[in-house]
């Protein structure tokens, strides 16, 4: 009886061997070189169309545990001056006191300070943290989704997310008025972080 | 008036060319500075910019013009009554202007062809982009852009000033003569 235990467990360990021997916890950072990420956004135009950008340059980190992925994070920097929607006056004004005021706030940031996972979906959570864009600082949600993780055929090992979250312009202070149509903007930020 | 410019005095072309650019450019310098602060809504938000980037590629225009008359039609040299200084700084002052408006003309073109467009003029023509694509390109642009048509502005307050002192204070052609008035 013993015996035959001893045999099932060790069966079932040489069969879960090679999942957990990796089950993708650690520290991944974000491939910014091979351009595996993308902030983009999208805006009611007039609300008759959507107009949509992106921020060229942001780069990052997290972490994940997988014994306890709510015990997982993540943060962000963006370079609020890369921001590119296709049309040179439209960009220059974007970075002007009107939008980002890149000038003045160089930088925008995200930090997360929990996450709260799907009881339905065991690769969904919440992403709560603090946004700081344009100088101002908040708390915003990123509903997220775990796509994948495992070996990359040169020899690393990758992850990688995608998140959405909507923001309202004049919470972080960005005076221009394009209507009612257009009072929040929409973004969708999709990483694959490498393991260091 | 004859059309040339004579030892004496200036012809039609060079006093007209002169007067045209002089009302264009502080135009243009209202123009841009009303419209950057347009709402949204407002009904120039997006004529007055088309408005400014137009009459901003005719300007240039106008102003090739300008150098070419100015090289088959030389100015007259200034007056006689004139001091040295007065004619190095007028010299000075009147160069100046003429780079500072090419390159006010260059930089605003910069900035509207950064993404590789081109610019529309009225619904006449399309000047394309000669640089295509350059990331950011509007940024340094805007800047000079903004800077340099500033520095129009002072100067051009300086060589009216100058104008005015030659004319109210030394009684001499220097105004007139731009003006196609006959010698008093």
């Amino acid at each position: 009886m013993l015996k035959r235990i001893a045999v099932a467990s060790a069966l079932s360990v040489a069969i879960s061997a090679p999942l957990q021997a990796d089950d993708g916890s650690g520290t991944y950072a974000f491939d910014t070189k091979g351009q595996h990420q993308s902030i983009n956004f999208k805006i009611s135009h007039l609300g008759y169309s959507w107009l949509y950008g992106r921020f060229n340059d942001f780069d990052g980190e997290f972490t994940y545990d997988a014994e306890n992925p709510s015990e997982s994070s993540v943060t962000v920097t963006i370079d609020p001056a890369s921001v590119d929607s296709a049309h040179a006056e439209r960009d220059k004004h974007l970075r002007s006191e009107d939008f980002l005021y890149v000038d003045e706030y160089p930088e925008a940031r995200f930090e997360s300070t929990r996450i709260e996972l799907d009881d339905d979906n065991p690769k969904e959570a919440d992403i709560i943290g603090n946004l700081t864009l344009r100088g101002v600082t908040r708390e915003v949600t990123l509903d997220a989704e775990m796509l994948g993780h495992g070996e990359d055929p040169w020899g690393g090992y990758r992850m990688g997310f995608e998140a959405e979250t909507e923001l309202t312009l004049s919470n972080f202070g960005i005076p221009m008025d394009l209507g009612k149509a257009s009072r929040t903007v929409e973004l969708f930020i999709s990483v694959e972080g490498i393991r260091q | 008036m004859p059309a040339g410019n004579t030892t004496e005095r200036y012809g039609w072309v060079s006093a007209g060319l002169h007067w045209l650019i002089a009302i264009v450019v502080v135009g243009l310098f209202w123009l841009g500075w009303w419209m950057v602060d347009l709402s949204y809504y407002d009904d120039w938000y997006t004529l007055a910019p088309h408005i400014h980037r137009s009459v901003g590629i005719l300007l240039i225009a106008a102003m090739i013009l300008r150098l070419l008359w100015r090289w088959l039609s030389p100015p007259p040299p200034a007056l006689a009554s004139h001091s040295r200084f007065e004619r190095a700084a007028a010299h000075m002052a009147h160069g100046l202007l003429y780079v500072l408006i090419f390159v006010a003309g260059i930089t605003g073109y910069l900035i509207s062809t950064a993404d590789g467009s081109g610019i529309d003029v009225f619904d006449w023509f399309t000047v394309p982009s000669v640089t295509g694509e350059v990331k950011r390109m509007e940024d340094w642009a805007g800047s000079v852009h903004y800077w340099v048509t500033w520095a129009i502005i002072a100067l051009a307050v300086v060589h009216a000033l100058g104008a005015v002192k030659h004319h109210v204070v030394d009684r001499d052609e220097t105004l007139r003569r731009m003006l196609g008035l006959r010698p008093r």
